[in-house]
């Protein structure tokens, strides 16, 4: 790797680190009701939904008020999907999508998954992908917001019977942060190439004399929140890797950004909540170590390109000429380096848009988005799934440690008691339970799907399972997963993998704000120091590490081993 | 139970005009306005008709043409379906389509360098890659002028002058765009 990708990565990583701060603040002011610019649309919106700004929710009905949002949205996704056939804006007259491909996606979208078992230009009509995809791009992310900041106010009260309101965080989200970054990032895009309009394909004549249809669409409006909502469902086919998508590697830079933004903006947003910011920045620190240790893996396995090439005279040496590399399922104004890059961001948040195939990264490289996923997505993550999941985490060491020193655990002032650790260990079981139960199922009566023979073929499904699961989105795309067994299994496994984490999770937010806060003593573990960070990170790895290292090892290592053998398959 | 219903139903129906039909608009409106160029897709004319558009990569097999990436987009550089092969790196099919590719190269370019370019025997992930490396346009050069009885040296700067480097000086890589290389290519010297 040269210099340019290394000052790739650094800037990359100083836009988050600047905006973390910026949009921590933010966010907490508009979570806490400070911002107020826009009390002339919430009131009424309020009132059509039969509450008010003041009105708080017990966890329960906050929890069940996030599950009634769901499920109508989820219908009436199901619903546009199947009725596009006879509604307006559909100027490529696309038919409607059978039941279990709605399904599917439907349920995809509303987890905030956006696994694309179809091709978004030869399915879906303009009106679903705006009135359908764009919605719940929208509000799927809020909601991951909405209990991040119910699970922080958890933390943040103290013999308190409420954790917020639903509506109001959801509506709050989306008016005062989605849209308006959504808005302006949208017309950046275009202003670099994105195309934004609700015209008819267009037909060109080239200049070889051929006919060729371009797809187009309202594909810049869509781009924005896909990234910035961690959702990553392509307008296209081919996701971000589509020129139209991602024309440069400028606008590459900003959907990059606009993936870690929020995720990391809230680690910041906790600590300030809680009453310590440096308690946000420990959480974000392990994040970035690990985070760092993923990408050193991958860059370090794709760089050196495919181990036989070589021999069959092609030429993959990086030179001011040509990045080099394993060029197949990715991009030339991407190259290696810029492609290995978005893949760890894309898998370390929940977002699953790719702009390479990374069914045909190299090996090594094709396993760390997947252990990236395996280990709970918990590096940023998903907008609010990551920091509500690596709470998950934070947890299980503060009782760890707890248990070393023989005194109860506690977290900012709270203890942690054995129920809590139960609703935990039940969220973290989500994980294991879908991939291993319906990845097994799927697996005795699912193989068809299967593209590539050898170790390969085990990733592809594995991957399929473990993307749905941790709702992030990407594939091993050579993987035919659109069949009514795997659209229905992987439906599953995304709300399982979604819900089975968000419902214990609020129940430890009210059992944390009904508990008294105590003060630190002599005895209490400190959560803001080096060896906290150690710990966690530690936890994390052993518990992704373990549970799943066989799939690992069957699969992408096995591979890696064979290839560099000279074995193909 | 109702109340529920309601602000679910509600806040459905609120966020479904807000971000599914005025975010659109909104954006659209303003895109066609200020970006109309862009907004459209970044057509190419010739003579005021659209030959396609600067994004997106078309098929070019004749000699006197630079040629694109191999595409696995529909039947090749299908724009209304884009797709990648997906292979694994270990696939034997995968490098039996890598072999043919560069014999088939090698063929048509016998006055290049026996090691092939690797973004000229792999297919791209979108299937509609406008770009080539600049290394994998140099590769052509030679069989391209003769293609078009011009001399390789002016068909070499014109190459050069096509090349686009990284944004902003380090981001992402040099690249040539291939139908732009093959517009001022017909216009420097017509067939």
């Amino acid at each position: 790797m040269d210099a340019n990708g290394l000052l790739t990565i650094v800037v990359f990583c100083a836009l988050v680190l600047a905006l973390t701060p910026l949009l921590g603040r933010y966010m907490t002011a508009v979570f806490d009701g400070q911002v107020k610019g826009l009390g002339w649309l919430e009131r009424p919106i309020y009132r059509l939904c039969g509450t008010s700004a003041d009105e708080e929710q017990h966890w329960s009905r906050y929890a069940l008020s996030l599950l009634a949002f769901s499920a109508v949205g989820m219908l009436l996704l199901y619903a546009l999907q199947r009725l596009q056939g006879g509604l307006p804006w559909n100027p490529a007259g696309l038919a409607a999508v059978a039941p279990d491909l709605a399904f599917n996606t439907a349920a995809s979208f509303v987890t905030n998954t956006n696994w694309q078992s179809y091709g978004g230009e030869t399915t879906l009509s303009y009106l679903t992908q705006m009135a359908g995809m764009t919605v719940q791009n929208f509000v799927s992310a809020a909601t991951g917001i909405a209990v991040a900041i119910a699970l922080i106010r958890g933390f943040a009260r103290h013999s308190a019977r409420t954790v917020g309101n639903f509506t109001v965080d959801v509506t709050r989200a989306v008016l005062y942060l989605l849209l308006p970054l959504c808005v302006v990032g949208a017309l950046a895009l275009v202003a670099l190439g994105v195309p934004q309009n609700l015209s008819a394909y267009t037909s060109v004549t080239t200049l070889e004399g051929a006919q060729q249809l371009i797809a187009q669409g309202p594909v810049a409006s869509q781009m924005m929140i896909k990234h910035l909502g961690t959702n990553g469902g392509g307008f296209f086919n081919v996701n971000a890797a589509h020129p139209f998508e991602n024309p440069s590697a400028l606008t590459n830079l900003i959907h990059m950004v606009a993936i870690f933004a929020i995720g990391a903006g809230l680690t910041n947003t906790f600590g300030r909540m809680v009453g310590s910011q440096r308690q946000g920045w420990m959480i974000l620190t392990a994040m970035t170590i690990l985070f760092g240790l993923s990408l050193a893996v991958a860059l370090g396995a794709e760089v050196q390109g495919h181990p036989l090439l070589a021999a069959h005279g092609i030429d993959q040496l990086a030179s001011p000429w040509q990045s080099g590399g394993f060029l197949e399922g990715k991009e030339v104004r991407f190259g290696v380096v810029t492609s290995v890059l978005f893949s760890i961001v894309t898998t370390a948040a929940s977002c699953g848009a790719v702009i390479a195939m990374h069914d045909s990264l190299l090996p090594l490289a094709g396993m760390m988005p997947l252990l990236n996923m395996m280990l709970g997505e918990v590096i940023i993550g998903g907008v609010g799934a990551g920091l509500y999941g690596m709470m998950l985490f934070v947890l299980l060491a503060v009782f760890i440690a707890g248990l070393m020193v023989g005194r109860t655990p506690e977290y900012l002032g709270k203890k942690i008691e054995g129920r809590d650790m139960t609703l935990a260990l039940l969220a973290i079981l989500a994980f294991p339970l879908c991939i291993f139960g319906l990845g097994s199922i799927a697996m005795v009566w699912g193989q068809g799907a299967i593209q590539d023979a050898g170790p390969h073929g085990l990733s592809e499904l594995v991957y399929a399972y473990v993307s749905a699961t941790a709702n992030n989105g990407s594939a091993f795309a050579g993987f035919s997963a659109n069949t009514l067994l795997h659209n229905i299994l992987l439906g599953l496994a995304m709300l399982a993998g979604r819900f089975m984490v968000i419902i214990p999770l609020l129940a430890i937010a009210g059992a944390m704000a009904a508990r008294k806060t105590i003060p630190p003593s002599a005895g209490t573990f400190p959560t803001d120091g080096g060896l906290f960070v150690v710990l966690l990170i530690m936890v994390v790895l052993v518990i992704g590490g373990l549970t799943f290292f066989p799939l690992l090892a069957l699969g992408p290592l096995a591979e890696h081993l064979t290839l560099a053998a000279g074995t193909l398959f | 139970m109702w109340s529920v219903m309601r602000a679910a139903g509600g806040l459905v129906l609120v966020m479904t005009m807000m971000t599914g039909v005025a975010y659109p608009l909104t954006v659209t409106g303003v895109a066609q306005a200020v970006f109309p160029w862009q907004a459209g897709g970044s057509l190419l004319e010739r003579d005021g008709v659209p030959v396609g558009s600067a994004l997106i990569g078309q098929a070019f097999s004749q000699p006197g043409y630079f040629h694109g990436r191999p595409s696995l987009a529909g039947t090749g550089y299908d724009a209304a379906s884009s797709g990648a092969s997906n292979l694994a790196p270990s696939s034997a099919a995968l490098m039996a389509a890598i072999d043919q590719r560069a014999a088939a190269l090698r063929q048509e370019n016998p006055e290049a360098p026996h090691d092939v370019p690797v973004d000229l025997v792999t297919a791209s992930a979108s299937g509609l890659d406008p770009h080539i490396s600049p290394a994998a346009a140099l590769w052509q050069v030679n069989r391209v002028a003769r293609a078009r009885g011009a001399s390789p040296e002016a068909v070499r700067a014109l190459v050069m002058a096509h090349v686009e480097g990284r944004a902003l000086g380090f981001l992402g890589e040099p690249v040539v765009n291939v139908l732009r290389l093959n517009q001022a290519l017909d216009q420097m010297q017509p067939r």
